[in-house]
């Protein structure tokens, strides 16, 4: 497949940077932080992003989605990766949308793709419980009771929790604590008895949130997937993010070079522009090079989830871990570049290397991604 | 069946019956390589059967028209050429600086006269050629170069030094950056000659690396004779010829950063062994393998994109600067593993891989062709935009 955007796909990436551009940009975002919204994101521009097709970007058509795959949904989060915009577009249209379509019954793809597409109900992930991300280590247990089961666990780093209408909550239905078999995925709706949804506040100012399941009944039909095998589903659907997340870092290492290299051709000391002293100038073509690198695994691993997606891990870990380190070195080399007022509030760069650090960590750091490659190449 | 399958068939059929076996051998060095040229002594009856035959099919040059000695190719059918014979193993029928550097120099920018004279001989492997580029005062600053031609009415006259000149001393002929107009600004008064090493006014003398190999020479010109039809393009506009080749040269140095060498990780289980959680024994080794392995996967995907978006005409032609520099970084970091997994072993000087030898060798790759540090000064200025002071 050539390595470069379909026709298609490069008509999405317009329309999405031009309404980005217009509706989402930086300071939406601070607004919000600002105001203290209490959702984290902008109903307004999400109902818009619906209309627009983004939402059913993974759906498939039977279910009212318009199955672009997952070059698309990248180019879509690479865009918003530019302007930060916060939406729950990671959580739902990427990862619950791939949940439903690969993983549900007919029963639930019917109640909730449809929904999903529409920009009408909003999914989140839970899967971590500790400190760094461990997807195989679950400690919620998921007891049989009666014809269904009972829920009590903790989760953590909950993206998009606390606005979520339903919840992918991992859970153990048997094996030990960090084993792979024995996890089970259920479909929590998150006004269930026994839920509480808190939420953290975070350094991107985005949305994340802790998750209670205190004695939570579920039916078995809330199972997503086979009982007990749950595991290889999960990592599915994480791939799918994580590869959401490396095309938006995409955006965000991009933005952040760019703002940076117009910053180099402005400021002047010792009489001089500054992107005129070769210290500065070596620093930028050496980021722009890793840039590039990022750029071109994060499209090969969304072409590999389009056309083989069950062969995609050691890409889509290759990918985080490579676009991980790219972005965050880019905020950082913003910031350097830019000096003094880098670190100011009032400059937006400030928002990049936040938001950067939490896509970074979220669904696996570079080194998490790092170690499970070398795993997956057998050293 | 379409055309490309019934080519790919014949092709197939061919190469099976024309390939020796001895040829279907992976090299074990540089020593293995067939470079051809009139010093040439053929290591074995296979090797000069195998040349023999791919040259008369102009496959030596698959893609170079026919009249020049090429096979006349379509990009295509080229790749399936490459493909079938990565397929049997077989190896590459010559190794030439013609075929890499100056052929694709004629073709754009010689005359006809020029094209048929040397091209076919590059094609055949009868004349190997030496590039005479750096010189002791003129490496990052290649346009300061100062090699003197003189015109004498009807010839020039040369006088001035070459240095890491790859393999001159067994070169025929010698494609020449010289100084043709002192006056004017340095870009401007450069001319590409084609000069006949075979002569009293030319001599080399190679130079010793810290590997401990001879690959470059210094290449000295005393009066040496250049016929006038040996001037290749313009006269002063020589600068335009070697900018093309340098960024030719680039992308050829750049690529030895990946693909068909074998994975780093796989070497070093073999050399180093797992522990019994099945990991490299070695953490923080293990680490840095994928790490490399990483960029690697990430280079070679860029290697893709920048082709498939020149293909589309989205190119960066600047991008070459990128791979280069990318490249050979990326190489030293290859071999510094290398090294790192064959322990004690791989300090000894002699042994049969040879592995600290090509260790230090990769240290000029981010040398030659243009430092990293110009690739860098390339990409502010051409990508990037920045401003010179």
């Amino acid at each position: 497949m050539a390595m470069v955007l379909s026709e298609e796909a490069g008509m999405l990436k317009d329309a999405a940077k031009g309404f980005l551009a217009d509706s989402a940009p930086v300071s939406q975002l601070r607004k919000l932080r600002d105001t203290e919204s209490a959702d984290g994101f902008d109903r307004d521009t999400w109902k818009a992003m619906a209309e627009m097709g983004w939402t059913s970007v993974l759906v498939p058509e039977a279910h009212g989605g318009v199955e672009m795959g997952h070059v698309a949904a990248g180019v879509i989060a690479e865009e918003m990766g530019r302007t930060l915009t916060a939406s729950p577009f990671l959580s739902t249209a990427v990862m619950g949308a791939t949940a439903l379509t690969r993983f549900g019954s007919e029963a639930q793809k019917g109640e909730w793709l449809p929904r999903i597409a529409g920009g009408e109900a909003i999914t989140a992930l839970a899967v971590d419980e500790g400190r760094k991300h461990a997807p195989a280590h679950v400690e919620t247990r998921a007891e049989r009771s009666g014809n269904g089961f009972k829920l009590n666990g903790k989760k953590s780093f909950v993206a998009d929790g606390h606005i979520a209408d339903m919840l992918i909550v991992s859970a153990r239905t048997a094996g030990g604590d960090a084993e792979e078999d024995g996890v089970s995925l259920f479909l929590v709706p998150q006004d269930a008895a026994g839920v509480t949804i808190e939420r953290a506040s975070m350094v991107d100012s985005r949305n994340s949130a802790r998750v209670t399941l205190e004695n939570v009944e579920l039916n078995a039909d809330a199972v997503l997937g086979d009982v007990d095998n749950g595991y290889k589903p999960l990592e599915a659907v994480l791939d799918a993010g994580r590869a959401g997340l490396s095309a938006e870092m995409s955006g965000s290492a991009q933005e952040c070079l760019e703002q940076t290299v117009e910053y180099l051709k402005e400021r002047k000391q010792f009489g001089e522009v500054i992107g005129t002293y070769q210290g500065l100038q070596h620093r930028a073509a050496h980021l722009y090079s890793e840039i590039e690198l990022g750029k071109s695994i994060v499209l090969k691993t969304l072409q590999t989830l389009d056309l083989a997606p069950d062969h995609a891990a050691m890409m889509v870990s290759a990918a985080k871990s490579k676009m991980g380190s790219v972005a965050q070195l880019a905020a950082q080399e913003a910031i350097q570049m830019h000096g003094g007022i880098g670190m100011t509030d009032e400059y937006d760069i400030g928002f990049f290397i936040k938001r950067v650090r939490v896509a970074a960590a979220l669904f696996g750091d570079t080194n998490y991604h790092t170690d499970k490659f070398a795993r997956l190449r057998k050293y | 069946m379409s055309d490309l399958e019934t080519f790919r068939a014949e092709t197939r059929a061919w190469l099976d019956e024309n390939c020796p076996p001895e040829m279907r051998k992976p090299m074990t060095g540089e020593g293995d390589a067939c470079w051809g040229g009139r010093k040439w002594t053929f290591q074995s009856d296979a090797q000069k059967v195998w040349l023999e035959r791919m040259a008369e099919k102009g496959w030596t040059v698959p893609e170079w028209p026919v009249e020049y000695g090429g096979g006349g190719l379509s990009k295509e059918e080229a790749k399936v050429l490459r493909d079938e014979m990565k397929a049997i193993k077989a190896r590459s029928p010559l190794m030439s600086f013609g075929i890499w550097m100056l052929g694709p120099a004629l073709l754009k920018f010689g005359n006809e006269e020029q094209k048929k004279e040397h091209l076919p001989k590059i094609a055949r492997g009868e004349i190997r050629w030496a590039q005479g580029y750096s010189e002791p005062n003129a490496g990052s600053d290649l346009a300061s170069l100062m090699t003197k031609c003189e015109d004498q009415g009807d010839h020039y006259l040369i006088n001035g030094q070459k240095v890491w000149t790859s393999y001159a001393d067994e070169a025929d002929w010698i494609f020449v950056l010289v100084r043709t107009d002192f006056d004017a600004p340095k870009h401007e008064g450069i001319s590409f000659v084609l000069v006949d090493m075979d002569q009293e006014g030319v001599t080399t003398k190679p130079i010793k690396l810290i590997s401990g190999k001879s690959p470059f020479c210094e290449t000295f010109f005393d009066d040496a004779r250049c016929e006038k039809y040996n001037l290749v393009g313009e006269k002063n506009k020589g600068w335009t010829i070697a900018k093309y080749l340098l960024t030719h040269e680039r992308e050829m140095i750049g690529g030895t950063g990946t693909g068909a060498m074998r994975p780093m990780g796989d070497i070093a289980v073999q050399q180093l062994g797992l522990n019994d959680a099945g990991q490299l024994v070695d953490p923080v080794l293990r680490t840095d393998v994928a790490r490399a392995e990483i960029d690697g996967l990430a280079f070679m995907a860029t290697m893709e994109r920048v082709t498939d978006e020149a293909k589309s005409g989205q190119g960066v032609g600047a991008n070459s600067s990128m791979l280069k520099y990318y490249g050979t970084e990326l190489n030293k970091r290859r071999f510094e593993l290398m090294m790192d997994s064959s322990g004690h072993d791989g300090l000894e000087w002699d042994q049969d891989n040879d592995v600290a030898r090509h260790w230090l060798r990769t240290k000029a790759n981010s040398i030659e062709g243009g430092t990293s540090e110009v690739q860098l000064n390339i990409i502010s200025k051409r990508i990037l935009n920045l401003p010179t002071a």
